[in-house]
């Protein structure tokens, strides 16, 4: 049985952040990190440290087997309820052996497994589940349609591929297909490898961890974003005028939403660019758009901007209705406390799941991945069995960036491309 | 009137196991059939394994089943496919005497105790309270029992297509069941259209076999049975030949004649054994594909083209395969033809292969959408062991995926259905490195012999290679090289004094037992298959390591029964999408359960409580 990990609390505002390790290793999970653990059933201030450095001062409770929530050994790290604590302390989890982020309702699941749930309990959390495994579909949904998007669906192009070739190699290596495949095994996992480990890297570099929502604010040039933002951040952070395109760069406005925290973006209108400038922020606007949690489109007579499409939660209102029909208006204020009551209401639904688990879970499955493209490739010299054993490993890795890559999908590429059938 | 536990309709590949294997578990068995003398036979090519394939037939065997040791009587060539490659992905094969796997086949149904074989055709299914109680011959006749195995084939609505002649058919010279297919239209089964190729049979006397390339068999022959050592018949080689442009000018130039491009043929044809008409259409780059000419038998002149199944007019098969080198004046036998045939599709079943409409009640072979004699032998096993089971009243036997083949197989076919005719392919075994075929026994004959369907020969020859096997893995194990002799095997490694494991050495590339030896005297001889064996089991120890808490998950799920009477519309929490889906596909565990598409693991926590208060409901009864 694995060890599991995760964040217990949602994110937003609160003080205390709660992580729990749960499994046969939590308990030299949660020594490793604070030291010597207090007693079962007791609490402790210890600080956390890894790699010789401090990460917080926590409080750690420690429960034996048979006595906490999942029935298995468990250690609860209370943190600070900063995001950018959370994020190291999980990042020093992952980093242990044997450990791994649990998967969403894991840790109800093991409770029901070991008894220690009745149906009624597990029906009563089934909500919360249900919201954080939506959440991640959306999340999921989102990688693939937004910035992410294209180069998740050309990876998962070259893993068919690549498994296609090598499993065309074994189950018809009798059959009129190429003897020497390894030369394009190779050749693709190369170039799979190189983009996964540059992407790795810039999740390094773009370290910035967003600490609550992003909310974008899109439309076509002169739309009234910008008023809007302005009217909703209840200041001039964003510079209006009724000139389009006045909006090059994206403007955040950081602002507290009924105790959640986020972070309102106005972008550059969306149409065809007439100078460069212009075009570049047009680019950045559709990129941090996809990204955000959530998008409000601000619409006029053009109806839907070109290069985006709304996802199923995100808010379509008539902007500008000081001039004449319309939902909403950063001038007269109109529809403003509407709009701010939806925001809390579908942001609120999504707590459980914060960015910084789905990051440090996108992270964590390209390194997987990396790690058993790696192995394929000094596997090549001990046979094809072994390259596919590993070609599987980083498909499955990737299932929550790239969707699931099975039988049927190789089987299909391999007919497509060879005369199988002698 | 006539009593029996388990009634086998159909002497086919599946009918045959499925009757062997009811027989064998003690069950009072009749196999009816149209002809007894059409009993095992080999209806498209004759040869029986290969990758995949020959893993089922192995684990058949494994079962005691009757399909391996039959096809090693009547074998005339044996090759081990991938015998450069791994033991995980090799698998045997073999060229197979038609006439001898007939009579072998014939004599050991004959020689099977609990087994009578009736000629007859059955025309109803009688069926009281929902539960399947016998049979209606053509003549009357009426045969009660307490399960029923139907394996009807291609049988079921056949029609044959020869260019733009069709006509009703099961196989070429058979009639196709049309009362039983008119009895199970009334059943509330769904159903779908399939279709296969045959090529044209050719006289061996015509064929120039001077000018064409020879394929021999293993010098080493591999045999399906674990029971059997050498091969029984002569050993025979295959040609082999190639299509060329003028061959492909000829298909083309005739496509619309074709019955399955002239329109003629509804059905859906497998993507991995496309007709000759297909290939040249869909790769028009290839101006030549190969062609192996397989003798049929040692006192048979028919030879089977391996590569080239059509539908195209008899005139035509005449003329483009004459323009094929070494067939210039070839004479047709029996032309190619292309069969269409009903299929029932198999999400209707339980994994033991008992339909969910009717109570004892099983389906096995081509009937469930698959192709190949292997494949339907493999279900013909399932369902004859489980009809046994129930009609002596004992719970059922389901496989698994992490177990075995024939696992993959039903849990592919009773959770995903088909859309194609289904052939067995390594990659579809996500455990492929730990089923082998070389250790198919190890996996299933303990399964056997507890199920009580092997006989005592086999357990007795089975014990004694597990434990000539466990402690030659305990002598390897306590076996250790220091560093230096270590280096002597040509292996670079770290003079840190530590000792290193024969085991682990042998996990290396190139090592054997006998380079160790050469080092390391003191390790015993073995006989020559165990040292085959443990060398085989030890190259995937790392990688079997890495599977097992994956394979652990997948059989606890597997073990999670859901009853079939689960209202998931009633089940609070459970969206309605998820819902309707649930009670379309009636997952029968928690792991095919996990499997549909859209399942949220919110949602296998609601099942897995559920499934957990009703049993607890259950044991308070």
């Amino acid at each position: 049985m694995d060890t599991i990990f995760a964040p217990a609390t949602a994110r937003g505002k609160a003080g205390v952040a709660v992580i729990r390790i749960s499994g046969p290793l939590a308990h030299a999970a949660g020594a490793a990190l604070a030291g010597k653990l207090p007693l079962p059933r007791s609490s402790g201030l210890r600080k956390l440290s890894h790699d010789g450095r401090v990460l917080d001062e926590a409080l750690v409770l420690v429960f034996d087997a048979g006595q906490s929530f999942t029935g298995e050994d468990v250690v609860e790290l209370h943190t600070h309820g900063s995001v950018a604590v959370v994020a190291v302390v999980l990042r020093a989890l992952s980093a242990q052996t044997g450990l791994r982020l649990a998967e969403p309702g894991e840790f109800t699941r093991r409770a029901l497994e070991n008894g220690r749930l009745d149906l009624a309990q597990v029906e009563g959390l089934a909500d919360l589940i249900e919201a954080e495994t939506e959440a991640q579909r959306r999340q999921a949904f989102r990688v693939l349609s937004g910035a992410i998007g294209q180069r998740a669906t050309a990876w998962r192009e070259r893993m068919i591929r690549a498994a296609a070739l090598v499993e065309a190699s074994i189950d018809f290596g009798d059959e009129d297909v190429p003897v020497d495949v390894w030369p394009d095994v190779m050749g693709l996992m190369q170039d799979l490898l190189a983009d996964l480990r540059s992407e790795v890297q810039g999740f390094a570099a773009k370290e910035r961890l967003r600490d609550g929502f992003e909310v974008a604010i899109v439309g076509a040039p002169n739309a009234g974003k910008s008023t809007l933002l302005n009217a909703l951040a209840g200041r001039d952070a964003a510079l209006t005028s009724h000139i389009a395109g006045t909006t090059r760069d994206v403007i955040e406005v950081k602002m507290d939403l009924r105790g959640l925290p986020v972070t309102l973006l106005d972008t550059a209108g969306l149409r065809q660019a007439s100078d460069m400038v212009e075009s570049m922020g047009i680019e950045r606007a559709l990129q941090r758009a996809g990204d955000a949690d959530l998008r409000v489109f601000l619409l006029d007579d053009r109806g839907m901007p070109p290069g985006l499409s709304a996802l199923p939660d995100d808010i379509i209102l008539r902007g500008k209705s000081d001039l004449g029909d319309g939902d909403i208006s950063g001038v007269t204020g109109q529809g403003i406390e509407p709009l701010l009551e939806r925001i809390s209401e579908m942001l609120g639904q999504r707590v459980a799941s914060s960015a910084v688990i789905t990051h440090e879970r996108h992270r964590l499955a390209i390194q997987r991945a990396i790690g058993a493209l790696e192995s394929a490739q000094t596997a090549v010299e001990q046979g094809g069995e072994f390259v596919a054993e590993d070609l599987r490993h980083a498909a499955r890795a990737m299932e929550s960036l790239v969707g699931k890559v099975d039988v049927e999908s190789l089987l299909g590429e391999i007919f497509a491309r060879f005369c199988i059938g002698k | 009137m006539k009593q029996c536990d388990v009634i086998v309709i159909g002497g086919g590949h599946a009918g045959c196991e499925a009757a062997a294997a009811s027989a064998r578990m003690g069950s009072a068995t009749v196999l009816v059939t149209l002809r007894r003398d059409a009993i095992g036979v080999m209806s498209c090519n004759p040869a029986i394994g290969g990758l995949g394939k020959g893993h089922l037939v192995r684990e058949i065997d494994s079962m005691d089943g009757v399909m391996g040791r039959v096809a090693d009587k009547a074998g005339i060539q044996f090759r081990l496919l991938n015998r450069r490659k791994g033991p995980a992905v090799q698998g045997p094969r073999a060229q197979a005497d038609r006439a001898i796997y007939r009579t072998e086949m014939q004599r050991e149904l004959a020689g099977q105790a609990n087994l009578t074989i009736v000629e007859g055709e059955v025309t109803d299914l009688l069926a009281d309270g929902g539960c399947v109680t016998g049979v209606v011959l053509s003549d009357g006749t009426t045969l009660r029992a307490r399960a029923v195995i139907l394996t009807a084939g291609t049988f079921l609505n056949g029609i044959i297509h020869i260019g733009d002649q069709r006509r009703p058919g099961g196989r070429v010279g058979d009639a196709p069941s049309v009362r039983l297919a008119q009895r199970l239209a009334e059943m509330d089964l769904a159903r779908g259209r399939l279709k296969t190729g045959t090529p044209p049979r050719l006289d061996g006397r015509t064929i120039d076999w001077s000018q064409l390339e020879m394929q021999p068999g293993d010098d080493e022959p591999t045999l399906f049975s674990f029971m059997h050592d050498r091969p029984f018949a002569r050993q025979i080689a295959c040609g082999i030949t190639h299509t060329n442009e003028k061959t492909h000018d000829i298909v083309r130039a005739n496509l619309s004649r074709s019955a399955m491009y002239g329109g003629h043929i509804e059905g859906v044809g497998p993507r991995y054994c496309p007709s000759i008409e297909d290939k040249v259409v869909r790769f028009a780059e290839k101006v030549s594909h190969q062609i192996f000419l397989e003798p049929e038998g040692l006192a048979d002149d028919t030879v089977y083209p391996n590569g080239i199944s059509t539908s195209l007019p008899a005139d035509v098969q005449e003329s483009y395969v004459r323009s094929i080198a070494g067939l210039e004046n070839v004479t047709i036998l029996q032309p190619g033809y292309a069969i269409e045939y009903d299929y029932f599709d198999p999400r209707g079943l339980r994994p033991t292969l008992e339909t969910r409409d009717l109570a004892g009640l099983y389906f096995a072979g081509q009937i469930n959408g698959t192709t190949g004699y292997e494949e339907a032998a493999a279900q013909g096993l399932v369902a004859g062991l489980n009809a046994a089971r129930r009609a002596l009243g004992e719970d059922s036997v389901t496989f698994s995926r992490t177990g075995s083949y024939i696992g993959v197989m039903i849990d592919d076919l009773v959770t995903r259905g088909v859309t194609e005719p289904y052939r067995m392919f390594t990659s579809r075994a996500e455990f492929r490195l730990s089923l082998r075929a070389d250790n198919a026994d190890q996996r299933l004959t303990p399964v056997g012999v507890s199920l009580g369907c092997v006989s005592q020969g086999r357990a007795a020859r089975f014990a004694t290679k597990v434990e000539a096997l466990s402690r030659g893995r305990e002598m390897l194990q306590a076996m250790t090289f220091t560093p230096p002799q270590v280096q002597g095997l040509g292996i670079v490694t770290r003079q840190d004094g530590v000792r290193r494991s024969a085991t682990a050495l042998l996990g290396l590339p190139d090592i054997t037992l006998a380079r160790l030896r050469s080092v390391l005297p003191e390790i015993p001889a073995f006989p020559p298959e165990i040292d085959a064996q443990l060398e085989r089991d030890a190259l995937y120890v790392q990688y079997l390591g890495r599977q097992d808490s994956d394979m652990e998950a997948l059989r606890r799920d597997e073990g999670r029964a859901i009853p079939e009477t689960l209202d998931y519309l009633a089940l609070p929490g459970l969206s309605r999408e998820l819902a309707i889906k649930l009670s379309r596909q009636r997952p029968t565990n928690l792991a095919q359960a996990a499997a549909i598409e859209g399942m949220t693991p919110a949602a296998l926590v609601l099942l897995l409580a559920r499934i957990r208060k009703l049993q607890a409901d259950r044991r308070a009864v």
